[in-house]
């Protein structure tokens, strides 16, 4: 099989990785429960995977490195823990179901008021409209650094100059860019970034977090036992402890900390130019045949490996599906849990088929799929 | 070219339910595979069964039986 839905999840991880889960699950204890050797081993590589993360992100602080389950996690974390009653979030038509459907709740359960910064038919936003939208009780802006449905990157340090100008905590959700491109949340000037380990980085799944700048104050989604304070009725404030209530998945952390090692021994730019390359062939290949349809903006200098399209008015499912059990081509189609980014771009009706490539896909891959999709376009 | 041709969609609330289905189905000998959730029917995504239109009966059947949650039954060309 030919697996193009790295943007959904790579399926395929270094070697490394497997390995480094495999001996955890014998080897680690419970982290901060006891200071049994097991225990201890576990503590010491939560703390070891923390920093990496913090050099690999440009996190100011290893404790400021907090692990949960993905981007979701975090990005429900972040936004409920910095959002309250009344306040005003700006947000844009890039962002996925996991900012979205926690930003509509708060606006039902808690009158908060959501301003969208429009895209444009090429997905791109308008840089511009952040500022012009900025109301007295705007709170934070939210956004996305690379659409999961275009593989357009947005331009951050402009959004962050006109959140610190006026005082707003900016959220970054980096799913599509962690482990695909270089990225320093100090240099994008993001308040917090929320990250997802089994995307780019290449590590197993229920493993991910945020990192939180110096003096961003985040209140805890979870409450609960933490190995530290256990006769204090409340939640140590201090992080990571503060936002991570109970057993964290070690053994799989263990294994998002091989990857990162992958990555940094690699070298995160070799990894992005591959990338790249194979959806510049991928994209070179098809533009031009008769009946496809290309979404996003091609003309960007950086953009994550992502291909939308759609072929003549088939549906995207059956697309899918032909290229899944004619050509064993593994894709998404659908809506991509990106209602408003489907809506600009006008494919809300019929949706899209996304191709993502990764490290592990080679030039061979890229090839057959050209052919398919040439075959199916005929 | 997608040669389309006429077939039963069975649709779920959920994946489990889908998962459920082929679980039953496969056990059973009934035939069907899961496709993605055809736009025609919902512009939503998930999975759907997908089936010969002839075996509509013993399909409904079957998951009425195992108590299987059911959204919809469609015929279409997939």
């Amino acid at each position: 099989m030919i697996y193009l839905d790295n943007a959904a999840t790579t399926l395929h991880k270094p070697r490394q990785v497997i390995e480094a889960v495999v001996e955890a699950m014998s080897t680690l204890g419970n982290s901060s429960r006891g200071l049994s050797s097991c225990s201890l081993k576990a503590s010491r590589t939560l703390y070891e995977t923390r920093v990496k993360i913090s050099e690999l992100f440009g996190c100011p602080r290893a404790d400021n490195v907090i692990f949960l389950q993905n981007s979701t996690e975090a990005l429900n974390t972040a936004i409920n823990g910095t959002v309250f009653s009344k306040d005003h979030v700006i947000t844009t038509d890039l962002e996925h179901n996991s900012v979205l459907r926690p930003l509509y709740r708060l606006k039902k359960e808690k009158d908060v008021e959501l301003s969208f910064v429009p895209a444009d038919s090429k997905g791109n936003l308008s840089l511009e409209s952040f500022e012009k939208l900025i109301k007295h009780n705007t709170k934070a802006i939210i956004c996305n650094h690379a659409s999961n449905l275009t593989g357009n990157i947005v331009d951050l340090s402009k959004i962050s100059t006109i959140a610190r100008r006026h005082g707003l905590i900016f959220i970054v959700d980096v799913s599509q860019t962690a482990g695909c491109i270089p990225l320093n949340m100090e240099e994008i000037g993001a308040d917090i970034i929320c990250f997802t380990g089994h995307k780019g980085l290449m590590g197993p799944q229920g493993t991910g977090g945020m990192c939180i700048r110096e003096g961003i104050d985040i209140k805890p989604l979870k409450v609960g036992g933490t190995g530290v304070k256990s006769y204090s009725t409340d939640q140590p404030k201090e992080y990571p402890t503060r936002l991570e209530a109970g057993t964290l998945n070690s053994h799989g952390i263990a294994g998002l900390s091989a990857a990162i090692d992958f990555i940094q021994s690699t070298g995160i730019n070799i990894i992005s130019q591959k990338e790249t390359r194979l959806m510049n062939i991928f994209y070179e290949g098809i533009k031009d045949i008769k009946g496809i349809e290309i979404y996003g903006d091609f003309s960007l200098l950086q953009r994550v490996a992502i291909v939308a399209l759609n072929i003549h008015d088939y549906d995207s499912a059956l697309v899918s599906d032909t290229l899944s059990e004619k050509y064993k081509i593994a894709t998404r189609p659908g809506a991509h849990c990106a209602p408003r980014m489907h809506q600009a771009l006008g494919t809300e009706n019929r949706g899209a088929v996304r191709f993502s490539f990764s490290w592990f896909n080679s030039d061979e891959d890229v090839k057959r799929t050209i052919q398919a999709v040439k075959e199916i376009a005929l | 070219m997608i040669e389309k041709s006429l077939k039963l969609i069975i649709t779920f609330p959920t994946t489990t339910a889908a998962i459920a289905m082929e679980k039953i189905c496969l056990s059973n000998k009934l035939p069907g595979r899961l496709i993605p959730l055809p736009r025609e029917i919902d512009s939503s995504c998930g999975m759907a069964w997908c089936a010969p239109p002839e075996n509509r009966k013993e399909l409904e059947q079957i998951a009425k039986e195992k108590e299987i949650k059911i959204s919809g039954v469609y015929q279409l060309y997939f």
